[in-house]
């Protein structure tokens, strides 16, 4: 376990009947990071989340915020997590302030802790709607209500079990830079997505599970790295109609002055390829090359299926 | 403690927004009864010594509206927000399950207590009802609404949809609280069914309570104390050992 993390996770089992869900999951996370959980559905994101916030109980293996276990300190670890829950959960008797107010209250916060309530409100883009009964909102304010709701008590660690599912384009880069803003201002941030773009734009360090087991644990660029593929894309002076034999398989498609070709990292040199293209007569003008993006390294590791 | 009491506050707020619905409806509702079986069996049923059956009547009813809202309250709170997903919001604060059991049950008391009370004050408009002994009376309120508080709160527990809920209101608190002498003193009762009344931890609610009323009784109040007394402290221990386990709340 490492002494300064945030969130540390060791040899977590769970088993629902015959299903086991988490196959002894370890890693931790450290102060301050930007983490990400990815995983296909079913691959035990939610389970280790809910794990992590006392909704699901472990049945070996321990699980710790900021140095304190989870079981034995809930109490604390509690207070040190803020959890943004996947489903649009409401209560149908409160306004959006009543919401605020009744959760920090849960925490033991009362009137000293109104102004934060309003800065959420303001910050969540929900002030307007202070006096709303929940019922009253759309899906995309309901999201926000429970983003305010899991940072009522200021916590340290924040975890949001795929904010952005469902949430119209608009709203989701909103919800993205208001995340960045909260992980800017010293919060660690636990994130689960189905968006690979997110993960890659906003993750600095990235779990991939499936099964229940941790395919992959590493930088964002550490996986990246492990694309054994890029995309060559070449442009030419006139239509192309013949192609040497040897690149015949590498073409991914042609379309009329441009194609392109899948090339392999270790075994594809770029120079050699453009050399056999202009050796069959063609005249390249322009060339791009296109690295593996997180989606085709996740698809790598966890199959088609996954995506 | 702010925690609690937050969680208190919620839950009395809950039913307080619908006050029409969960005050005003069952306190009309014992006293529809009370017009119509006062009006029917008025002279015709044997009660206390000097006591007339409308006035016998009433703490019989009021205690079966504390007793039906008491479980109403903790009940209902629980399977809504069970189905609705919102109890997550509780289970994700730092409330130990002791505080959780008394945020609710100690609001599903002030339920049950406030549809009593707003029986008697309508019903003494209706007939004259003497009160031998006023803690006697709030103390059984309290604790009879207690007992039923934890069994709403088993209740939703186990409940998981709604038709299961209704099934043990049915099933199990309207004919215990029906059969435990709401509309009748149990002497008027063959002997077979005087003894079965015995069983039922309902009956030495009413009985006790009504003695802080008329100090009479069918049984000595020492002994319905003690049963509801017992019955609270079982079912307490009982409830916060499955709460404690995380039993249908926590998976």
């Amino acid at each position: 376990m490492v002494a300064n993390s945030a969130v540390s996770v060791d040899t977590l089992h769970k088993r629902f009947g015959t299903l086991h869900a988490l196959k002894g999951i370890d890693f931790s996370i450290a102060q301050g990071e930007f983490f990400g959980l990815l995983g296909p559905n079913g691959a035990g994101k939610s389970t280790l989340i809910n794990c992590l916030a006392g909704l699901v109980r472990p049945d070996a293996g321990r699980l710790s915020v900021m140095g304190h276990d989870v079981v034995t300190e809930y109490r604390r670890t509690r207070r040190l997590l803020g959890v943004v829950p996947q489903e649009l959960v409401y209560d149908p008797f409160l306004q959006v302030r009543e919401a605020l107010q009744f959760q920090a209250g849960y925490f033991g916060l009362g009137k000293e802790n109104d102004d934060w309530i309003e800065e959420l409100l303001t910050t969540l883009n929900l002030a307007d709607r202070a006096t709303t009964n929940m019922r009253a909102l759309s899906g995309g304010m309901k999201r926000r209500v429970l983003i305010g709701q899991a940072l009522v008590h200021k916590p340290p660690v924040v975890v949001l079990d795929e904010p952005t599912a469902g949430v119209d384009v608009e709203l989701r880069q909103a919800l993205w830079r208001f995340i960045k803003r909260l992980h800017t201002e010293g919060h660690t941030i636990v994130l689960t997505t189905h968006y690979l773009e997110e993960a890659e734009n906003l993750c600095e360090r990235i779990a991939i599970l499936d099964h229940g087991a941790a395919v992959a644990l590493e930088t964002k660029s550490e996986l990246l790295a492990r694309g054994i593929c890029r995309s060559l894309h070449i442009f030419a002076s006139h239509k192309i109609e013949t192609l040497p034999d040897q690149l015949r398989e590498k073409v991914q498609h042609i379309n009329g002055h441009s194609m392109e070709l899948r090339l392999r990292k270790d075994k594809d040199s770029i120079v050699s390829v453009l050399d056999t293209i202009r050796d069959a007569g063609i005249d390249i003008i322009d060339i791009q090359v296109e690295e593996d993006r997180l989606e085709d390294v996740f698809v790598q590791l966890v199959g088609e299926g996954g995506k | 403690m702010y925690g609690v009491y937050t969680l208190f506050y919620k839950e009395v707020l809950r039913f307080w927004k619908v006050a029409f619905q969960t005050v005003l409806a069952p306190v009309i509702t014992a006293l529809l009864y009370l017009m119509v079986f006062s009006h029917v069996l008025e002279g015709r049923v044997k009660v206390f010594e000097g006591v007339n059956y409308t006035s016998f009547l009433i703490p019989g009813l009021m205690m079966m509206s504390v007793i039906q809202n008491a479980f109403a309250n903790s009940s209902s709170s629980l399977i809504q927000s069970k189905v609705t997903g919102n109890i997550v919001f509780l289970l994700l604060t730092p409330l130990s399950h002791f505080e959780l059991f008394i945020g609710y049950v100690a609001a599903a008391v002030v339920r049950g207590f406030t549809v009593g009370a707003g029986v008697f004050l309508l019903a003494v408009f209706y007939a004259q009802v003497p009160v031998h002994s006023v803690s006697i009376v709030i103390g059984f309120a309290i604790l009879s609404s207690g007992v039923l508080a934890v069994m709403g709160m088993i209740a939703g527990i186990w409940a998981e949809k709604y038709d299961q809920l209704a099934a043990f209101q049915n099933f199990i608190i309207m004919p215990l609280s029906f059969l435990s002498g709401v509309f009748y003193s149990i002497h008027s009762l063959p002997a077979f069914w005087q003894k079965l009344s015995h069983f039922n931890p309902f009956f030495y609610m009413i009985d006790g309570f009504r003695y802080g009323f008329f100090g009479q009784s069918d049984v000595a109040v020492e002994i319905s104390f003690l049963v509801v007394v017992i019955a609270l402290l079982v079912l307490s221990v009982l409830t916060l050992a499955v709460l404690k386990s995380g039993y249908k709340l926590r998976a």
